[in-house]
């Protein structure tokens, strides 16, 4: 089969979790509109800072550049997309044919979520699909690596992904989300990224129960920098999952006028280095939503740098 | 039942521009539990027509206006006043309004929206439990609908936006895959909620759908 791609340059997802190394993933937010600049900057910013970067598909249901040509800018800056499917804007058959063309230009890892719902976005009145869901989405790709789509049709030349999913922490009830984190090992996830987790105590009793569940698969706990008060009450308020609690809303509440971003950076800083030093999890995924650009900086902080790991 | 809600009465003024003379049918069955196409909401509809300027040339209130014979047979029944109409007000759901388009070669025009399949909690309050897939999942998750109760529909639990129960959606909305948990949690039935589901038929019930059953000698037609 002929792969439409350079030769790969960097070691994927796979290859930096086999080689024992911990995993720090950033993240591109796609804008809405053709003006790109931006986002290839921050590509360029980080391609060389983080070992991956996850590319959003139309997050919180706000419709932005696509997921999957994203992922492509990436490969061709020398980057390693990690791709965002979600199940919201796009039926079996429609997700199933991106995976095939991702495939053919060595998109080597995919993360599949459900997807956030229609009305928490700014197409209120748009038909959500939901044909299937995250634990479906990786049986659908484990099933096309077999050879065959969900159709029960045999492929021309399969795929071969590594295939992630996201757990949340935070949840309330957290029963349900470790039954379900169950059943994504067993629809074929291989590594999990976890939603936004600001609790690192939490967090630490969510790492004891997952391990006790699978000590194979590999987790990066998600960690989402803090920018201001006002992003804060809205994170609170509409980003389904996400709960910043007290401590931290203290902590930036007392930061200094026009420090309230160092604040956050030191707050993220402070979180990365506990996930290595205390051994908490396989890796790290920093979600610096809009403020990619603090990104070395945190990093710097928190004394990381990916070319000597 | 089909549970609607009264469109604007603008709207409805709007659809009957250069319409003056109107009948109007309502529903006895539905639309009056709903108050929206009952004897008293028709009864009101016609004074406010007439208040408009409009001639209401009759009205009729029958159970099931979704039956096509039966309906056929009230608008004989009331030939006159029907003969006499240029456009037809329905106040039931949309399967009455088009089983009424069935009946006449003049305009109809929908009084209500039709929402959902709905239970009654209480007088003036309903909820959707059922969405009509066409292959009922009941038995896997406690006789608690995911593919209804869940916003997104989804299968194999909840989703990341859930919180203390209740939906992302909406926080005075139940989270579904809350509901099925605890149910089966109760039921010592988890292993259900353990086991993966697979895709769904989304065609179960293929649109438009189409049931003909097997003559059954008594009661059928
Ligand atoms: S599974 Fe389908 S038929 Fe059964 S209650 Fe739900 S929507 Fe209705
Ligand atoms: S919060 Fe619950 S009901 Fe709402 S979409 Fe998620 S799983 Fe479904």
């Amino acid at each position: 089969m002929t792969l439409l791609i350079k030769k790969h340059t960097k070691p994927g997802i796979k290859e930096i979790f086999e080689s024992g190394t911990f995993l720090v993933s950033g993240e591109i937010g796609p804008p809405k509109g053709t003006d790109i600049d931006e986002m290839i900057e921050h590509i360029d910013l980080l391609k060389d800072k983080v070992h991956a970067m996850n590319i959003t598909d139309n997050q919180s249901s706000v419709m932005r550049y696509p997921s999957l040509g994203t992922a492509l800018i990436i490969k061709e800056h020398g980057g390693e997309p990690n791709l965002q499917v979600t199940c919201r804007d796009r039926n079996r058959m429609a997700i199933e044919a991106d995976l095939l063309f991702a495939y053919t230009r060595g998109i080597r890892s995919v993360l599949c979520l459900t997807g956030d719902s229609i009305p928490v976005g700014d197409h209120k009145e748009a038909k959500a699909v939901f044909d299937l869901e995250s634990v479906q989405l990786l049986q659908l790709i484990s099933g096309m690596e077999a050879g065959k789509d969900t159709g029960g049709n045999e492929l021309g030349g399969g795929v071969e992904f590594y295939k992630g999913a996201i757990v949340t922490p935070e949840a309330h009830p957290i029963e349900p989300q470790m039954i379900k984190f169950e059943k994504k090992i067993e629809a074929g996830a291989q590594w999990f990224q976890t939603q936004a987790v600001y609790d690192m105590e939490n967090f630490k009793r969510f790492m004891e129960a997952a391990r006790k569940i699978n000590d194979k698969v590999k987790i990066c706990a998600g960690l989402v920098l803090l920018t201001s008060m006002g992003a804060i009450r809205y994170m609170n308020a509409n980003v389904p999952g996400v709960f910043v609690p007290d401590n931290l809303v203290e902590e930036m509440k007392e930061a200094p006028k026009g420090e309230a971003l160092n604040t956050g950076i030191r707050i993220l800083a402070r979180q990365i280095r506990q996930c290595i030093d205390e051994k908490l999890c396989d890796g790290v995924h920093i979600m610096a939503i809009g403020k990619e650009g603090a990104v070395p900086k945190i990093l710097e902080e928190a004394g990381v740098d990916i070319t000597k790991m | 039942m089909i549970i609607t809600t009264s469109k604007p009465f603008e709207e409805v003024l709007q659809e009957l521009e250069g319409e003056d003379k109107v009948f109007i049918v309502g529903c006895g069955l539905c639309s009056t539990t709903c108050e929206t196409g009952g004897e008293d909401q028709v009864a009101e509809m016609k004074a406010k027509l007439e208040a408009e300027g409009k001639t209401v040339t009759g009205t009729t209130v029958y159970d099931e206006v979704c039956h096509e014979l039966n309906t056929k047979r009230k608008f004989r029944e009331n030939k006159e006043a029907v003969g006499a109409a240029d456009s037809f007000l329905v106040m039931t759901c949309g399967a009455g309004i088009q089983s009424v388009r069935e009946a006449t070669e003049q305009a109809v025009h929908p009084a209500n929206n039709t929402v959902f399949l709905g239970n009654i909690l209480r007088q003036g309050q309903f909820t959707e439990k059922c969405s009509l897939c066409g292959d009922c999942v009941l038995e896997d998750f406690g006789a608690i609908c995911p593919v209804t109760r869940c916003h997104k529909g989804i299968l194999n639990g909840p989703c990341g936006g859930t919180d203390e129960g209740k939906c992302e959606t909406d926080k005075e909305k139940d989270c579904g895959w809350t509901l099925i948990y605890n149910q089966l949690d109760k039921m010592g039935k988890l292993d259900r909620f353990r086991k993966i589901y697979g895709l769904k038929n989304w065609q179960a019930s293929m649109k438009p759908g189409k049931v003909i059953f097997e003559k059954k000698g008594e009661g059928g037609e």
